[in-house]
């Protein structure tokens, strides 16, 4: 321990703290921009300055070391200026009219700019001329970017997919896609990581709210809203909601009030999923030297865009299963449609997820399998349901609960976790158990595949089928290090459950942004709480995916159910293959 | 993709490696006078242009700077933008994260503080105080001024005496000059935009040992006013030079028992041999100067006295006073000054250190005029001893590796203690405390400062103090010649002393000890303006023709240089040491000038001045 004083407030701080670390334990707040702990630590921004006595220069707080008898002034006016100085410098490089940015009001700078109280003018401005790139989920816009590298950073080290580069050099040096290619001729996996780190509006998903907005308008629409596992776990954050009130029913009474006519929960087709795919691993688990091993979970479209990408020699690893929310839209547009006896090319089918890439999968060329229109027609990340929601004026402190509608908003405790890193591997693990012995296991025997490990491992003894050996990984850098390791044959799995975003979907690209804190984790046990609180928690219980089964599909593996459900990962390319 | 490749750098790399080393060179040759705004903006630009984009302040804040600074010299700025700019500038060297961002800011920062005025007059008057005074870059930077493209292009032409004449016009001590001028004419000479600058002094050697004996001009019309001129060195033989051939009676009155200063009692032999020296004094006195040596003011002839007995009196006593150590033991046996070693060789009564260890203590030129005489003297060992290290030394590169190729040591980061003496009270050894450099000080050379290492014993049976000399102020001061804190007298840039109304001194009695060329070129202003005191406007001209510049494509081409006698052959004798170009040599260096007197702005204006 060192004793260090800051503002005159003298502290034992650890020998290897930084002044930044220090000051927060001395209760000192230091501003910082591109800050980003563990992962973008590189003084960047310099508006952390402070003035270290002894020192003849400011000193950056997030990457200089405490020593003994240091004493540092957070606040001097040296230090104000200079951070004023900076500020204005990037402000002069920043399309400053915030109120077209949907990070006004959630922004690192404009949170800055409002507490120096910089008024007045900035310097020369100097908004560079370089044009939106529309054409992805992601999507980066030059005049708001800072330069803090935190995209950089994330795409490099924890998703280890090194997407984004510096490009450039000298005063024109950028943010760009490595090797200056466009994003859309990248290997990017759409995650949006890079998004939800962003400090201010840079990055952000493609809005397609607009497009929502009209389906809801055209009265020859029948508007079918599913909202995902993790979407529930995190939508009310912007409101400050007490969580008691953040509750899932209270999201369907506002999805009620903007106007669509059914309201159905993607946990139905999770469901559905575990049936689908819980069954293709006992097929292939019971006939082993027909397929290539592990077999690998479907559902995250990061990590199948990840493995087409990075490992294309795996595709065939993949459950053929749709995603869940694939599967519900396959449904919505044909076993929903006709009990409902309307043409489905009037269904409108609508995804809120937790997630970019969801986009990315939505608008794969194979995935129209109902009626020959895409399965989905919009995804909307959680953000831009907020948006939507703040746009109607709802404001869900005041609204009552309303269930799900009938019949595909029904979901089990084994659906709902499909939102938390583990959740899939769990529910599959419970209804294989089923349907191999017949007999329900403990619902939370498989509590090994949970937590926030990056890269989780277990073996299960199924009675009847043997010892099933199984990962989970979350985070695209912890897939890489999973993949290598099965690649080299130091590792050997019959199972794998990925996810793309650290922490899995309740991480996710698309959920709302808090600068500096990461939510995965406490989303997570929402999710997990409410399996534990669930009256049904086997996906094979589910009575209206039973329903489904018994007056459409069959059976799991079905041809109907291939043909609806199912898809042939090799029906599309990623950018550059072959 | 393999592992790890070789480093191996792209075409495009070594194309622009070698841009910087033009870069390099053009702005080492940027001609005197440029705005000094305008240059600050294109470093700046070019700062900008290193920068990795990580940090703000760097990335941002040099283009900022860069669009205020364009807005002060397209005269859009105010007074606020130059408020703006400081603050923005101190920021940025406050808060950028490494060199690139910090020193380049500096630059601005420094420029406030060192040109504000440019700053002001653009945005106050949208104009430039700099302007091109002198356009030809050798003839600008020459503290006389020497026609350079003139006399360049006469030895190029094989007219050596008229490239003698020539240059005499500004400096009457061509041989000297062509033997041991510091050559400022080289330094920003545009020949260095293409390759490398042309050796001026090296073509002035050649005309001056092929021209044999040149006559002087006539004198003109004798005027009847008498001055006299105080020292016999360089600077005085020069006013008294001009005065004489404006028609002046000039008397020298010198100290010593010759003529020459510094140039007989400061240089050794081997860089300027003495029958030249003595050669060009004769020459000078050709006029008709009336000389007294042996004279002290103050002791055999009172200033007072001169003051009434002349029209005007020239003080040009240069500096000749030794400078102690001021550490114990400094007045033991055989240790002596470099002055005092100097001047007895300069007499031709060299002391004799043969099988001697001798210790020389400095780092400028005279401690290595001191060096390489101690070899020449027969000293078994010498080792110069100095507290910082070789590049700090302020003696020039070739006279340092000159001393060490004549086998002298260089005992650098060593501060002399004390001298210990044997029981004779003479000089044992002088003791040495270890140093290690340190931070830089304002003007951007390192301290030194004590190391943690025990004191060093280098054992000494002769030790001469070479740290510089002072001015002998005795006598002068007196008389009401005013002295600086520096001990230096006062005078002002036109070589008049304040308060003395016909009293004018310069060399380095006045700068402190300098260059031969600038005492010269004092001598030279002082003649000037002794004349125009006198109430006379004598002009100095001669009647050389220039020969016209030929057409030349001036594709890059290696700089000739003279060479030197073997090292070890040079040691053992006081000879010249330098082997001067020889005609082909000489043509072809000559032919590389780029005439900037002709081509440029120079034949527009300011390319040739004929008289002063």
């Amino acid at each position: 321990m060192v004793k260090v004083t800051i503002d005159k407030r003298t502290v034992s701080v650890p020998e290897d703290a930084t002044i930044l670390e220090a000051a927060r334990m001395a209760g000192v707040d230091i501003p910082t921009l591109c800050y980003l702990k563990g992962i973008n630590e590189i003084g960047a921004c310099r508006i952390c300055m402070v003035e270290v006595e002894g020192q003849v220069r400011l000193v950056p707080s997030c990457d200089t070391t405490v020593v003994e008898n240091m004493v540092v002034h957070t606040n001097s006016p040296r230090v104000r200026e200079a951070r004023r100085v900076n500020l204005r410098l990037l402000l002069s490089q920043h399309d400053t009219r915030c109120t077209k940015c949907t990070r006004s009001g959630n922004c690192k700078l404009q949170q800055l700019t409002n507490d120096y109280n910089l008024l007045g003018d900035h310097y020369v401005p100097d908004l560079k001329n370089i044009a939106t790139d529309f054409t992805n989920p992601v999507v980066r816009i030059e005049n708001r970017c800072v330069k803090c590298m935190r995209c950089i950073q994330v795409c490099d080290h924890v998703q280890g997919m090194h997407i984004w580069d510096l490009v450039g050099t000298g005063s024109r040096t950028t943010v760009g896609v490595h090797d200056a290619r466009k994003l859309g001729d990248s290997d990017c996996t759409f995650c949006g990581q890079c998004i939800t780190h962003c400090p201010v509006g840079a990055l952000q998903e493609h809005d397609d709210t607009g497009r929502v907005f009209d389906f809801l308008a055209d009265p020859e629409k029948i508007t079918i809203v599913q909202v995902a596992p993790a979407v529930r776990s995190a939508w009310a954050e912007y409101y400050h909601l007490d969580p008691q009130y953040a509750t899932a029913e209270r999201m369907v009474t506002a999805l009620k009030m903007m106007g669509f006519d059914y309201v159905f929960d993607t946990n139905f087709s999770a469901d559905l999923t575990i049936m689908e795919e819980g069954s293709e691993f006992i097929e292939r688990f019971t006939h082993r030297n027909r397929y290539k091993w592990p077999m690998f979970t479907s559902c995250c479209p990061g990590w199948v865009r990840f493995i087409k990408g990075q490992f294309p020699a795996y595709v065939d690893n993949l459950s053929t299963a749709k995603s869940p929310q694939g599967m519900f839209g396959a449904v919505a547009k044909s076993y929903f449609a006709e009990k409902l006896g309307v043409d489905p090319h009037r269904i409108a089918v609508i995804s809120i997820m937790p997630c970019t890439a969801k986009k990315a999968e939505r608008a794969l060329p194979n995935l129209n399998d109902a009626c020959g229109d895409p399965d989905v027609d919009v995804v909307l990340t959680t953000r831009e349901m907020v948006r939507m929601f703040r746009g109607e004026q709802i404001h869900p402190e005041k609204l009552a609960e309303t269930p799900f509608d009938s019949p595909l908003g029904t979901g089990t405790g084994a659906a709902v976790i499909f939102g938390a890193t583990g959740g899939v591997m769990d529910a599959a693990l419970r209804s294989a158990y089923y349907l191999v012995t017949g007999k329900n296991p403990d619902a939370d025997a498989f509590t090994a595949v949970r937590g926030m490990d990056g890269w989780k491992e277990a073996t299960f003894a199924i009675p009847g089928a043997g010892d099933v050996r199984v990962a989970v990984a979350s985070g695209l850098g912890n897939t890489r290090r999973l993949m290598e390791a099965i690649d080299n044959g130091d590792v050997d799995y019959d199972f794998v459950e990925i996810m793309a975003c650290p922490g899995g979907c309740a991480g996710g690209g698309g959920q709302p942004i808090h600068d500096g804190v990461e939510m995965a984790e406490s989303r997570g046990d929402v999710l997990w709480g409410l399996d534990r609180n669930a009256k049904v928690r086997f996906s094979h219980e589910n009575p209206d995916v039973l329903a489904l089964y018994n007056e459409y599909l069959k059976r799991p593996l079905s041809e109907r159910s291939h043909h609806l459900l199912h898809t042939d990962h090799h029906g599309w390319k990623m950018p550059g293959e072959a | 993709m393999s592992r790890l490749d070789i480093k191996n750098p792209s075409h495009a790399q070594t194309v622009v490696d070698n841009l910087y080393r033009d870069m390099e060179r053009r702005i080492a040759s940027s001609p005197p006078g440029l705005c000094p705004v305008d240059m600050a903006l294109s470093f700046l630009v070019m700062s900008h242009a290193q920068t990795c984009g990580k940090c703000v302040p760097c990335r941002i804040g040099l283009g900022q700077l860069t669009k205020l600074i364009t807005n002060v010299l397209d005269g859009t700025a105010t007074m606020e933008t130059l408020a703006i700019i400081e603050k923005t500038a101190r920021s940025i060297v406050d808060t950028a994260d490494c060199a690139i961002g910090r020193d380049a800011a500096r630059l601005v920062v420094d420029g406030l503080e060192g040109f504000r005025d440019d700053y002001e007059e653009h945005i106050k008057h949208h104009r430039c105080l700099a302007g091109l005074q002198l356009p030809v870059p050798c003839v600008a930077m020459c503290p006389a001024g020497v026609d350079v493209p003139g006399y360049m292009a006469l030895v190029g032409e094989g007219r050596c005496v008229d490239a003698v004449r020539l240059i005499r016009k500004d400096n009457p001590m061509p041989v000297a000059c062509a033997y041991i001028c510091e050559h400022p004419c080289e330094a920003r000479c545009r020949r260095r935009m293409i390759d490398d600058a042309i050796n001026i002094r090296g073509l002035k050697r050649y005309a001056v040992d092929n021209a044999g004996d040149v006559p002087q001009p006539e004198c003109a019309p004798a005027t009847g006013k008498k001055v006299a001129v105080v020292g016999g060195g360089p600077s005085g033989l020069s006013c008294a030079y001009y005065l004489a051939l404006m028609g002046h009676k000039v008397t020298i009155y010198e100290e010593r028992r010759q003529l020459g200063g510094m140039l007989r009692y400061g240089i050794p032999n081997y860089r300027f041999p003495r029958e030249k020296l003595d050669g060009e004094i004769r020459s000078i006195l050709s006029l008709g100067i009336e000389v007294h040596t042996e004279v002290r003011i103050g002791r055999d002839v009172r200033m007072e006295d001169l003051q009434r007995e002349y029209d005007c009196i020239y003080i040009a006593i240069g500096a000749h006073q030794d400078k102690k150590v001021g550490i114990p033991g400094e007045d033991s046996g055989n240790v002596m000054s470099a002055v005092e070693m100097l001047r007895s060789i300069g007499d031709n009564n060299p002391p004799d250190f043969h099988g001697k260890n001798v210790v020389v203590i400095g780092g400028g030129n005279v401690a290595m005029d001191v060096t390489r005489s101690a070899v020449r003297l027969g000293a078994k060992k010498v080792s110069c001893v100095y507290r910082r290290r070789v590049e700090d030394m302020t003696a020039l590169p070739d006279e340092v590796t000159g001393a060490m190729a004549e086998g002298a040591e260089l005992v650098t980061l060593s501060a002399p203690v004390r001298i210990e003496a044997d029981e004779n009270g003479n000089a044992a050894a002088l003791w040495v405390q270890p140093q290690i450099i340190g931070e830089a000080d304002k003007t951007g050379r390192p301290r030194p400062g004590k190391a943690d290492l025990p004191e060093r014993r280098i054992a000494a049976d002769i030790i001469v103090v070479a740290i510089g000399q002072g001015i002998e102020i005795a006598g002068f001061e007196q008389a009401g010649v005013p002295v600086k804190r520096g001990g230096t007298f006062m005078a002002e840039l036109d070589c008049q002393v304040g308060t003395m109304d016909n009293v004018f001194a310069g060399g380095d009695c006045v700068t402190g000890p300098a260059t031969a060329i600038r005492a010269i070129a004092a001598g030279k202003v002082a003649a000037a303006n002794i004349d125009t005191h006198l109430g006379y406007r004598h002009e100095i001209e001669v009647d050389v023709d220039i020969p016209m510049p030929r057409l030349n494509n001036r594709p890059p081409h290696g700089r000739i240089n003279t060479s030197e006698r073997e090292a070890n052959e040079r040691r053992n004798d006081f000879e010249d040491i330098e082997i001067g170009l020889t005609c082909q040599g000489a043509c072809t260096e000559a032919s590389r000038c780029l005439r900037c007197d002709h081509f440029g702005y120079g034949i527009f204006r300011g390319g040739r001045s004929r008289k002063w």
